[in-house]
């Protein structure tokens, strides 16, 4: 099971910094970040490709995205 | 490595539009507006307080057709890219006070972020202060959020309505200037105020004012452009997508001006500015820790509210009031200084900035 992060609702840049203190601390696998602007789901994927994780997966739901992301 | 669907989100996307702002911006001192405020986000707000006659400050009053064309412009490109979405609640409040003192700060430098770039574009040597302050102000407000700031998540609307009161006002705005062109002609009446002088006499024709800023607007709100997230992302994540935009309006505006004659390097005697390096520092300052801690530069607030995002408008709505207090009560500068009360109010500004960055947390 992945670990979830909702940053649905959140101003920049704190999507990106949750999900990054998140990934820095975590012992998962696979994380699924939820985000709801395109604005955000850009960022992430930009800062993703930065570090050593990786977009497995995007999903389009009615008003969010889901991000799964997993280590390399 | 993820590609992106969207041209603009993408580096080449980035410049593209930065580009364009920095010729644009450039154009339109040549077509009319004041010396290095092609585009001046605060400056514009606070013309559109005067035309309101929020405050009588003669020489600064206009309803500035380029942030009625920002507003429509990203309403439009999020209507069209599916990325209108209403929301807002997240401490609306807390907003507008940073959207005050953002403007009493910009107004102690004379320019928003976007203008300190024309400055320097220009040749203006002071916007250097203004632009160590904007940095200093976006720094101090990374290390807030380092630790845990937040003014938590806005909620989304069931309306779809709910965002287009924003973008609404700017239609009404419009057709009042409309209205005044036709009026003024007549009778010699107006029902919005405008200047006979000074910097909100000048301006180029409100039909490229207006389609200039409709397809900034546009590009802006495809490609997220943000001139304190470009500061930002690079200190909080060494990220340099936005500050290539940044850069791109700088060097493009520069060019610009150079073709134009419109460069002219110093420090004294430059177009609306002053010399006093330490309160172009200090406003700057207090402008950029407002912007981080509010999310979006001037500009960017502006595009938000476009895509339905009320706390934005709440924000902006916060800097036009802003623009009045500061000219009521003696806080906004002029080219021969600050005001009598400019001091007391960047002081108070910086520690409200502090007090909200230390309260203000999710958890």
């Amino acid at each position: 099971m992945a670990e979830i992060i909702d940053v649905r609702g959140l101003s920049c840049p704190e999507p990106v910094l949750r999900t990054l203190e998140i990934i820095k601390k975590t012992d998962k696998e696979k994380l699924e970040i939820i985000v709801d602007t395109d604005t955000s789901k850009e960022n992430i994927i930009r800062m993703i490709n930065s570090v050593k994780w990786r977009i497995v997966e995007i999903k389009k739901d009615l008003d969010s995205y889901r991000i799964i992301i997993s280590k390399y | 490595m993820k590609r992106f669907e969207n041209f603009f989100a993408t580096k080449g996307g980035i410049i593209f539009v930065g580009t364009i702002i920095g010729i644009l911006g450039a154009l339109l001192q040549r077509l009319g507006n004041p010396p290095n405020m092609g585009i001046c986000v605060a400056c514009m707000e606070r013309d559109i307080a005067g035309a309101l006659g929020l405050h009588r400050t003669e020489i600064v009053q206009y309803m500035r057709p380029e942030i009625i064309g920002f507003v429509l412009g990203a309403f439009l490109a999020a209507l069209i890219f599916k990325e209108y979405r209403p929301r807002g609640g997240s401490a609306p409040f807390i907003r507008f006070v940073l959207g005050i003192f953002a403007m009493i700060g910009a107004l102690t430098f004379l320019g928003c972020p976007w203008r300190t770039l024309l400055r320097l574009a220009g040749g203006d040597g002071n916007a250097i202060f203004g632009l160590l302050g904007l940095i200093t102000g976006i720094f101090i407000g990374t290390r807030f959020f380092k630790m845990g700031y937040s003014l938590g998540k806005s909620q989304r609307f069931n309306s779809k309505f709910s965002g287009i009161w924003f973008p609404f006002i700017m239609i009404l705005f419009l057709i009042l200037l409309f209205i005044d062109q036709f009026s003024f002609e007549i009778d010699q009446k107006t029902i919005l105020f405008y200047s006979f002088k000074g910097p909100g006499s000048m301006h180029a024709p409100i039909l490229f004012s207006l389609s200039a800023g409709l397809l900034i607007g546009f590009i802006a709100q495809r490609s997220r452009f943000c001139t304190m997230g470009a500061f930002r992302d690079l200190i909080l994540f060494k990220q340099f997508h936005l500050f290539l935009g940044i850069v791109a309006l700088f060097l493009s505006a520069l060019v610009t001006n150079l073709i134009l004659n419109q460069f002219n390097p110093g420090f004294e005697n430059q177009p609306i500015a002053h010399s006093m390096q330490i309160w172009n520092f200090l406003g700057m300052t207090l402008g950029g820790w407002a912007f981080a801690l509010a999310g979006g530069c001037p500009g960017r607030q502006l595009f938000l509210s476009g895509e339905g995002d009320n706390d934005a408008a709440i924000f902006v709505t916060g800097m036009i009031i802003g623009a009045a207090i500061s000219h009521n009560l003696g806080l906004a500068a002029s080219p021969k200084g600050i005001g009598p009360h400019t001091k007391e109010a960047i002081i108070l500004g910086l520690l409200i900035c502090l007090i909200i960055g230390f309260t203000q947390k999710e958890k």
